[in-house]
């Protein structure tokens, strides 16, 4: 590099660091002026909510999906309102841990809506042990049969015999067997261990 | 040295607008458009954390029939007005009635159908 051109640089990053430190805060008040009044432009609007355990969810109208001209928009629930006040989750997904809203009793979703429909609840753990080094699976029907009927997954998604469903993390990923609902509304394939829960070496 | 800042700007401008027109969705919101705006409406937003805290999976996709994949229910108003689909609820009995349609018919306009992801990821992988 040349002398000149070393200078040249020097200069730049001066002035973008001297750029930088003025454009950053609010510009000084003039003396005179309402600072709170109707003569500032107006706080943009923020575009999130923030529930007091310090989750953030967007507001609808700000969500790049709900259309801010719609006038029934207002009469919509806000995420922040509902899913705030429910346990806390993984920081993926919907921030809320829907098990434990279940299990506690923050929510008591119905679980039919045509009087004669059975309710089918199973309480057996299914222990994947092919995981290629990962800690082992643990599946728990009784999570599952608490929110989904047995003919939701058995047999079009797995068969209901152990041993009898051939597949791998790819196939997950790719939006089949867990992958149906894992990653698209229960929890993402981001929260590994809430999965992969037992360790093969200490059996724990 | 000059084009360098002006490519740096207009990357960090360009990115600061792709942000911006981003979807951020809540987690597992599902666009409904292969009929909504080719008939004059809205595309529908269904959310699913609405739902499910008032109803269990298994009413939608057990006693309603919803294929658990978005795309693979072809859901018509026809079908809604005689009770199947959104309709079994969706009757000002459980829920509100099919004359509020800005309320499911709230979607931008040119939203693709499909499933969405939440404010840290991108949605399933196939799909």
């Amino acid at each position: 590099m040349t002398g000149s051109g070393a200078v040249i640089r020097a200069a730049l990053i001066f002035g973008a660091v001297l750029g930088l430190s003025t454009c950053g805060g609010e510009p000084p008040a003039k003396p005179g002026s309402v600072v709170n009044g109707t003569s500032g432009t107006p706080p943009a609007e923020p575009r999130t909510i923030r529930s007091t355990d310090g989750r953030e969810w967007r507001k609808l109208g700000k969500d790049g999906l709900h259309d801010p001209e719609n006038e029934l928009l207002q009469y919509l629930q806000q995420p922040a309102e509902a899913l705030g006040a429910l346990p806390k989750g993984g920081p993926d997904g919907n921030q809320v841990d829907w098990i434990a809203a279940l299990r506690d009793g923050a929510i008591s979703p119905r679980t039919n809506v045509r009087p004669e429909t059975k309710i089918m609840v199973l309480d057996l753990d299914i222990v994947f042990t092919e995981t290629a080094g990962q800690p082992y699976v643990v599946f728990p029907h009784r999570q599952h049969t608490e929110w989904l009927d047995c003919a939701n997954c058995h047999p079009a998604i797995f068969k209901a015999k152990r041993g009898a469903n051939d597949f791998g993390m790819l196939d997950v990923l790719n939006g089949e067997y867990c992958g149906r609902c894992h990653g698209a509304v229960a929890f993402p394939l981001t929260e590994c261990k809430r999965c992969h829960s037992r360790d093969w070496q200490t059996g724990g | 040295m000059r084009l360098r800042i002006a490519l740096l700007v207009f990357a960090i401008g360009l990115a600061g607008l792709v942000w911006l027109g981003e979807a951020r969705s809540e987690y597992a919101d599902v666009v409904l458009n292969r009929n909504s705006e080719a008939a004059g409406m809205r595309p529908v937003i269904f959310p699913h954390w609405f739902h499910r805290i008032r109803f269990r999976c298994k009413v939608c996709h057990q006693e309603l029939g919803f294929e658990m994949r978005a795309g693979a229910n072809q859901v018509t108003m026809g079908d809604i007005y005689k009770g199947k689909f959104c309709g079994m609820c969706h009757d000002n009995k459980i829920a509100w009635g099919l004359e509020n349609c800005d309320l499911c018919h709230s979607g931008r306009p040119g939203l693709p159908s499909g499933i969405y992801g939440g404010h840290k990821t991108l949605g399933p992988g196939k799909w």
